[in-house]
């Protein structure tokens, strides 16, 4: 952000140039970071900025994305000023130059004292003191944390220390993030009361498939280029994996890779690209779908909400009657089918009473993605999917479904298939073994419930992100209200005086000590009683891996706010603090358990985990072969990195791995595929008792514009002034019946809670359906989510029945915000 | 009045005020070809381009024009309600950039949805406000071309920018 909106300064020809994965979805465009001294300046020659492009002259149109978004200025903790510029990278495979609205306003997240992120951000260590918060330092945060987690480790266990913890890559996460918080909690610790950052329990979000022996990123964007049919169930890839959608799948749909594919599969037909998207809403994509491919080579299936075991099922019925299944696959490389089918077997009239699709579109899907092609070949058809199964009615039911007919139709470990999730977050776990079984237990239940004595949030926000959100954040502050109370009666005490006063109040009184480690004052950390201060990439050298298993370093390249510190060194000063609290008691087995956090770079934290799982028992994406990227290979490697697993460092360069399975040697214990029983078996009876009480489908999901919970989008003019509120898409007949019109906040009630949206009239909606945006600060859609979940504790956020009121208008919504279509045909 | 805050009357009030001369001043015409501010200013020195007469200008169809300079393509579109920065009598006059903040595609006008819509990234604008990006890959709103009506010519003229303009370190170059 430039004080000029006219300008921008150019980066000079010495500037500093790092590596940056973009910090937030899945995707994991390449950027690259210019970093320069604020009183120099490129010129505008070609040689005489770092860009090596002519501004003298008009540029043509595709040359760059450089927008006032992209630069900043920031100061480093020696006082001296610098200018950045954040730009995607023209050579990074995943993103080709492509910049998205999310990822190309990087720069403007970074710390900056002169916006509003920079006045925002957490700088130091924050304590409640019972009525406002005072700042401190890190020797007085950990001599509290370790005191309380230590005196009720003692004497409680470790079931009542309670976590929020973030399980993924990008921003908020990372390998030696996640290595360093899992080694702290479930070696140290041993706590098995954890939950993940968007759900209650600490659970996959693929289970089913990896129980059936593919995990669930197997192949890689180009697959998208090569394949005869896309088939997306629950998915919104313009809006929410932008650049996989602009650089992958556009171009096979628009017809672009035909030679590319007659070069890659000499002996089939081959033609331009179609798909298949499975949404009940008529998204922005599937216009855009439209628009390129054109109408008839679309097929959207705007499927009953929460039916899709059924269409899956009744598919996989009619393929099998059709004889397009690939027999020799499953007699050789797969178990279960013959059970599987028996269970599943579903006929296409059920299939259409109950999905509420045309027998006809369900044939024509069949037929697009599954008949032998006039070559006598299978097609090749990618499977992806993402929340409206991930979070559909039952996830592990739906997503058997889908994988057993993408197993039988053997459209995995080939060149142009694959059966994928989307994806949210970006990737980047490495932990020690989860001490708890399966189901994890349901850890925002516990809390409702009483249980729990200390909760750690660590870089999320469930007051947001969450189901049941209402109940749930009642009973939050309820319970921090009791140490507020406590904290607030504490005056004088030395740090051991105030854990007793603590400790009192959540072993005897019902309290909850909270502590919330952010970039921000979240609304979380409102109702915490110690919050500390963290980095995101830029800040640390961070590794993550994105959908198609691409490791990238995303290295420093500026010091943090304050003293904020980086998750992994947090976590270390926690157990190190730990330890050093055991040893003075003498108890060496305990403080044993706390050691080995002598790290002193972020790639000390690397080292320790993400390149131990060779020799140590860890779960960690990189497998047995991560040992074999080390920080400098990575950097050599660039934004195009390594495709995990590593096969070999070979002549200077990390070898990886394009998709997994072309072997068919699956990840199960025989290593054949397992198919899986999974009956459609209708809707839970929560759920069906909202089904008959209210009268809207309470649909949900992300706009491309806000990156999840809105941590920076909130304080962004971009970003807040296009949504001062979640907005909710409705019909206009809908609309039109309530008294509502664009801009109107609307009341969303059930009997779970209530929560506020924005107007958006929207003619590609059906009636009674609306489609509100998730995760917003102001207007929380989990607020009218049931507690229901599936077998594993996997929300059904998409399940929310509730009733619609017009509340009232705000004159400065209808000033200030376009209720244009979003769709862009 | 300096030049300055004779703008930002004409902006907020929309009317002429009797402008005098529709040429450029000595200062900005030393100026033009050099995006240095002059010396006392932080603006830079953009020129003062008649676009068209109001008269001439049909509602909802499109007027282009290039600003500041005949490499960059620009429209002005006459809405005939007022709309948010509009100029003219009824505040119905805006005009923006055409080219996508995101990587420069031209963007087109659709006269049915009312909004700016880029081939490439499918990113839309909404004319009505200020150019805000109605969904898309832009991290920028369209630029906006700032308007003056003159009342006695009865002409739009263009005077500055509001956001920068695609492929450009400075608007004037």
């Amino acid at each position: 952000m430039t004080q000029f909106k006219d300008r921008i300064p150019l980066p000079p020809v010495d500037a500093q140039k790092t590596n940056m994965a973009c910090h937030f979805c899945i995707v994991g465009c390449g950027y690259h970071v210019y970093k320069w001294p604020a009183n120099q300046e490129g010129g505008r020659a070609a040689g005489q900025n770092a860009l090596g492009l002519d501004f003298t002259r008009q540029l043509p149109p595709m040359q760059i994305t450089m927008t006032p978004a992209m630069v900043n200025r920031i100061k480093d903790h020696d006082g001296r000023e610098y200018n950045i510029m954040i730009l995607p990278d023209k050579a990074c495979s995943v993103n080709q130059g492509l910049s998205s609205t999310r990822g190309g306003q990087m720069a403007s997240v970074m710390y900056s004292e002169q916006t509003p992120i920079g006045e925002r951000r957490l700088k130091y260590p924050l304590v409640y003191s019972g009525d406002d918060w005072v700042e401190t330092n890190w020797e007085r945060a950990m001599a509290l944390y370790a005191g309380l987690t230590q005196r009720i480790l003692d004497n409680d266990g470790p079931d009542q220390l309670f976590f929020n913890l973030f399980d993924h890559g990008g921003a908020g996460g990372g390998f030696e993030n996640t290595w360093a918080t899992g080694k702290l909690i479930f070696n140290g610790m041993q706590t098995k009361m954890v939950r993940i950052h968007n759900r209650p329990a600490y659970n996959s979000e693929c289970h089913a498939s990896r129980d059936m022996g593919i995990g669930e990123l197997n192949n890689s964007y180009e697959d998208a280029e090569v394949c005869d049919v896309i088939f997306s169930t629950g998915g919104n890839s313009y809006e929410t994996q932008s650049n996989w959608f602009l650089a992958h799948w556009e171009p096979n749909l628009r017809g672009a890779n035909i030679t590319k594919k007659r070069e890659w599969f000499p002996a089939e037909t081959v033609g331009k690209g179609k798909v298949i998207l499975v949404d009940p809403r008529r998204t922005p994509t599937v216009a855009i779908c439209e628009t390129v491919a054109g109408k008839e080579n679309v097929l959207h299936l705007a499927i009953q909400p929460g039916t899709d075991t059924a269409l899956f099922n009744g598919l996989l019925t009619y393929v099998v009657d059709q004889g397009w299944h690939d027999q020799a696959f499953i007699d050789e490389y797969t178990s279960g089918f013959d059970e599987m089918l028996t269970a599943n077997r579903m006929e296409l009239d059920e299939c259409s009473r109950i999905t509420g699709l045309d027998r006809a579109d369900i044939i024509k899907a069949a037929e697009w993605a599954y008949k032998p092609k006039a070559s006598g070949h299978a097609p090749r058809t990618m499977h992806a999917y993402e929340k409206g199964v991930i979070w559909g009615n039952d996830n592990y039911r739906i997503q058997s479904a889908i994988v057993n007919l993408v197993v039988a139709t053997h459209n995995v470990g080939r060149r142009g298939t694959g059966v994928v999730r989307m994806g949210g977050h970006q990737e980047g776990y490495t932990r020690p073994p989860y001490p708890g079984g399966r189901p994890a237990p349901y850890i925002d239940q516990e809390l409702i419930k009483g249980n729990g004595m200390m909760l750690t949030v660590w870089a999320c926000n469930a007051f947001q992100t969450t189901l049941n959100a209402e109940t749930y954040r009642q009973v939050i502050k309820r319970r921090a209200a009791i140490v507020n109370q406590a904290l607030g009666e504490a005056r004088g005490a030395t740090t051991d005086e105030l854990i007793d006063i603590v400790y009192d109040a959540v072993k005897n009184k019902g309290g909850l000590f909270i502590v919330d480690i952010d970039l921000y004052r979240t609304k979380f950390a409102e109702y915490s009683h110690l919050v500390l201060p963290a980095t995101h990439p830029g800040e640390m050298n961070l590794t993550s891996m994105n959908g198609e298993r691409r490791l990238r370093l995303s290295e420093r390249f500026m010091d943090p706010p304050g003293i904020a510190r980086p998750d992994w060194l947090i976590a270390a000063n926690m157990a190190n603090a730990l330890k050093q609290r055991y040893e003075s008691a003498g108890n060496a087995a305990m403080a044993e358990r706390f050691a080995g956090f002598d790290w002193t770079t972020d790639e000390d934290a690397f080292n320790d985990g993400f390149r131990m799982a060779h020799e140590k028992e860890i779960d960690s994406q990189g497998g047995p072969t991560g040992h074999l990227a080390t920080y400098e290979r990575l950097r050599a490697a660039g934004n195009n990195g390594v495709q995990l697993p590593i096969k070999a460092y070979q002549d200077g360069k990390l070898i990886g791995t394009e998709m997994l399975y072309t072997d068919n040697n699956f990840d199960t214990d025989d290593g054949k595929a397992h198919f899986q029983p999974s009956p459609w078996n209708g809707f839970p009876e929560v759920i069906e008792r909202q089904k008959e009480r209210y009268d809207f489908w309470i649909n949900n999901g992300r706009t491309n514009q806000i990156w999840q919970s809105a941590y920076h989008d909130q304080h962004l003019a971009f970003r807040k002034g296009r949504y001062p509120m979640a907005p909710i898409e409705i019909h206009p007949q809908d609309a039109e019946t309530l008294g509502i019109a664009n801009g109107d906040i609307v009341e969303v009630y059930n009997d779970y809670g209530a929560t506020t949206a924005m107007a958006y009239l929207e003619p590609d909606l059906k009636r009674g359906q609306v489609f509100m945006m998730f995760g917003y600060p102001n207007g929380v859609q989990g607020d009218v989510v049931s507690e229901w979940t599936d077998r594993n504790h996997i929300p059904y956020y998409k399940g929310s029945w509730a009733n619609l009121r017009r509340i009232g208008t705000n004159p400065a919504y209808l000033r200030d915000v376009s209720f244009k279509r979003r769709r862009y045909s | 009045m300096s030049r300055l805050s004779r703008r930002n009357f004409l902006k907020l009030t929309g009317s002429s005020a009797a402008l005098g001369t529709l040429s450029l001043s000595p200062v900005a015409q030393a100026q033009q070809g050099s995006s240095s501010p002059p010396a006392g200013s932080t603006t830079l020195p953009y020129p003062r381009d008649v676009v068209a007469r109001l008269d001439d200008v049909t509602v909802n169809q499109p007027v282009y024009f290039n600003y500041p300079d005949n490499r960059s393509p620009c429209v002005l579109i006459r809405k005939g309600r007022e709309v948010k920065g509009g100029v003219g009598p009824d505040r119905d006059v805006v005009a923006y950039s055409t080219q996508c903040t995101h990587m420069g595609c031209p963007v087109n006008y659709d006269q049915e949805a009312e909004t700016f819509k880029c081939p490439c990234h499918y990113s839309i604008f909404d004319p009505d406000n200020a150019g805000q990006m109605v969904i898309g890959h832009a991290t920028e709103g369209l630029p906006r071309i700032l308007l003056e009506y003159d009342e006695a010519e009865d002409t739009l003229l263009a005077v500055s920018i509001d956001g920068l303009i695609y492929g450009r370190q400075a608007n004037i170059i």
